[in-house]
């Protein structure tokens, strides 16, 4: 029996487990709305406040599930307005499948209405995209789509289908047997070298990135590092992969990472860098980071070896399979003395960087926080100071409880990011960590909060400044504070009481309690905005292309 | 050809798009590209592309990785420097008279280049060959006045049996 494009869509959609689809209608994508509406009993579909709440959205649901996230967009302004949202997948490699519909086909390059070359826009933020001319393609398309979305390393995709696509008639197919997975092929040569750089070395160091958390690699992780009796310290993207209070983890490194994984990373002799690509974030300075040591690079990604930093030995592969592999082919080592030198390192951490115990700052902020939000919460942030301070602060403990904008840095992904994260996470209770300069972003999808009556909390960090951009301009750019002091009169708790939900406000430790009580008491969304001194520091901090010994501690 | 330069033979899908997606990785990535010719192969699913670019070992490898990672991209190959025929052909359009026309057609004999166009006052000449001939002709057409000038990019193939086919695992 012959169906619509539209339907097609929603057969697939459905043949590849999709439950949840975030997205905005709109001219072009009329069709498939009205199949989604046929299939509301089946796919839940959530409508944002703007497009690019709908691409956080499906890339945070992607992370928290490890599912495949969707997004529906329209034609022109709809498809453009997903574009940030599908480079913060692309550069965090989530997967998520982004379809957009797209003007009739006699009309794609008469400059339509609503009409984009959304393919060429995208070319160089996904891993492969198309639009869809024939309807016979449709199927096989949309289902590649959702294969490369989600194989090897991971990333978004595209599918762009004209109207008349989605109004032609064809023959659904169930379909054929899955493709098989990629297998990598390691010569043999390759964990013979891993095996004995391992064994030979005196001072190993793991450092994990967000490859571990998207492989569900943490088991293999561990073993790894007990059999190697080696620390571990992680990039942002890395964390949750080990719980923050596992004897052997030392926290984040790199720009904004805990003074002790730097240094004890700095000391190292060997590196194992698993699923991770060294961004200029996490290094710093290149060749003085790996002086003094070798590295040992796993990746499922092939062109990620020797890209940023040049690796002695490659594993290519899953995380999690080359692990295993590893673990069972490498002897046990007892590294007594190294052992002992990490601790005193971790122990000798420097004072300064601790913030007074007694007043309201950032880390008594996330630490109350922390105290107060279940275990199985997801915790979000958006981009810049509030988030440095999360990932320093928050003890994170589950894999996949994470969800923060890594490679790409979006201002603005917080919010959609939040309702994404809690509907992967089956409405449970979800924190967003937030700013004024990012919230500003992207607020309204504090109404689409509001609508769904999802249990976010939302903590604004609120210092009347940009404040990532000020720290810059105060430690390089001679305090000339341009265009970051905000002049903003934005009462929060009523903008928020406006959209329908609950807002509060503290300026101190003891306002706070009572606060977090109530916001994780409540069943819809909360707003708790909290004041922080706008000279307050992310500390420490390896400038921009510097090294351990740049180190600045104190501001 | 200089020595940081090097040719890779890219089999990929014969779509629309494909040859952006290339491009466009080289420009994306900040790659050197000297020359991109382009054309279906004796499989119409099929184009080959060939690339002449520039850059040390760690740019090169990055290169090919890269463009193994497009779902487009079928195969990528480092052409030999050696054991490779690679051709570049060239249309030249001379604007002269018949009387400025003396040692043009020697030349054209020598270099074993054709003379494919003939007005009164004009010469269209087409050569064939390696790189370095075809720039050695247009260095001595030079003096004569060069109106128009062409070049379709290198191509290259191996010599011997040895072809590219895609991997039957791709």
């Amino acid at each position: 029996m012959k169906i619509k494009g539209a339907e097609l869509i929603i057969r697939i959609l459905l043949e590849k487990g999709v439950d949840t689809v975030f997205g905005y209608p709109g001219g072009a994508v009329l069709n498939i709305y009205d199949e989604l509406y046929k299939a509301s009993d089946r796919i839940k579909h959530y409508t944002t406040c703007h497009e690019q709440g709908a691409s956080h959205a499906a890339d945070a649901y992607a992370r928290v599930t490890g599912k495949v996230g969707v997004v529906l967009a329209t034609s022109g302004p709809g498809a453009t307005n997903l574009v940030t949202g599908i480079a913060n997948a692309y550069l965090d490699s989530s997967p998520i499948v982004a379809i957009t519909g797209n003007v009739a086909c006699p009309a794609i390059g008469k400059d339509s209405f609503q009409e984009v070359d959304i393919t060429g826009v995208t070319m160089p933020i996904t891993k492969h995209n198309y639009i869809v001319k024939d309807v016979s393609r449709l199927a096989s398309v949309l289902r590649e789509a959702f294969d490369i979305a989600a194989s090897g390393r991971p990333g978004p995709v595209l599918v762009d289908i004209p109207k008349d696509v989605q109004q032609a008639e064809c023959e659904y197919e169930p379909a054929e047997d899955a493709v098989e997975p990629q297998q990598y092929r390691n010569g043999k040569e390759a964990f013979v070298q891993a095996v004995k750089l391992i064994s030979e070395c005196k001072r190993p160091f793991i450092y994990t990135g967000g490859g571990t958390v998207s492989s569900n690699a943490s088991k293999e992780l561990l073993a790894l590092a007990e059999k190697i009796d080696s620390p571990i310290g992680s990039s942002m993207m890395g964390l949750s992969a080990v719980s923050h209070d596992h004897p052997r983890f030392l926290g984040m490194t790199g720009m904004h990472g805990k003074l002790a994984a730097s240094r004890v990373l700095s000391e190292a002799d060997l590196l194992i860098a698993i699923g991770t690509r060294f961004s200029d974030r996490a290094t710093g300075n290149k060749v003085e980071y790996i002086k003094g040591k070798k590295v040992i690079h796993i990746d499922i990604d092939p062109s990620e070896i020797s890209k940023n930093i040049p690796a002695f030995v490659s594993l290519i592969g899953d995380v999690k399979s080359v692990l295993k592999k590893l673990v069972n082919e490498l002897p046990p080592c007892d590294r007594r003395d190294w052992h002992q030198e990490v601790e005193k390192i971790r122990n000798s951490s420097d004072r300064r960087l601790e913030m007074p115990k007694d007043e309201l700052n950032p880390q008594t902020l996330i630490q109350a926080v922390n105290r107060h939000a279940p275990k199985d919460c997801v915790v979000c942030t958006d981009v810049g100071q509030h988030q440095m301070w999360t990932a320093q602060y928050y003890k994170f403990s589950k894999p996949r409880s994470f969800v923060t904008s890594g490679g790409l840095g979006t201002m603005g992904f917080g919010m959609g990011a939040a309702i994404g994260s809690c509907l992967g996470n089956d409405r449970k209770k979800t924190v967003l960590f937030t700013s004024d300069g990012s919230f500003h972003m992207n607020m309204n999808e504090m109404v689409t909060a509001v609508s769904h009556q999802l249990p976010l909390v939302v903590v604004l960090l609120n210092n009347n400044t940009l404040g990532m951009v000020r720290q810059w301009q105060t430690l390089f750019f001679g305090c000339r504070y341009s265009n970051t002091s905000l002049e903003r009169r934005t009462d929060y708790v009523k903008l928020v009481e406006a959209f329908g939900a609950t807002g509060m406000r503290v300026s101190t430790l003891e306002e706070l309690e009572p606060a977090l009580e109530k916001a994780f008491a409540a069943k819809g969304p909360v707003l708790i905005e909290a004041a922080i001194d706008q000279d307050e520091k992310v500390l420490p901090m390896i400038p921009p292309d510097g090294t351990i010994k740049d180190i600045i501690l104190k501001a | 050809m200089n020595s940081d330069e090097f040719i890779l033979s890219i089999l990929v899908n014969n779509e629309a798009g494909v040859l952006t997606r290339v491009s466009s990785l080289f420009s994306r990535r900040a790659f050197n590209i000297d020359s991109l010719s382009v054309g279906v192969t004796d499989d119409p699913k099929i184009s080959r592309i060939t690339i002449v670019a520039r850059g040390d070992d760690h740019v090169k490898s990055q290169i090919i990785l890269q463009l193994e990672k497009l779902h487009d991209v079928k195969k990528v190959e480092l052409m030999p420097q050696t054991g490779t025929v690679m051709r570049e052909l060239v249309l030249i359009k001379l604007n002269i008279s018949q009387e400025s026309r003396a040692g043009l057609m020697e030349a054209v004999s020598v270099f074993r280049a054709k003379v494919v166009d003939l007005t009164n006052d004009s010469v269209t000449l087409e050569i064939t060959g390696e790189r370095s001939k075809c720039n050695a002709f247009v260095e001595y057409l030079r003096a004569f006045g060069i109106a128009e000038l062409c070049r379709t990019g290198l191509t290259a193939i191996t010599r011997g049996p040895k072809t590219l086919k895609p991997d039957a695992s791709v």
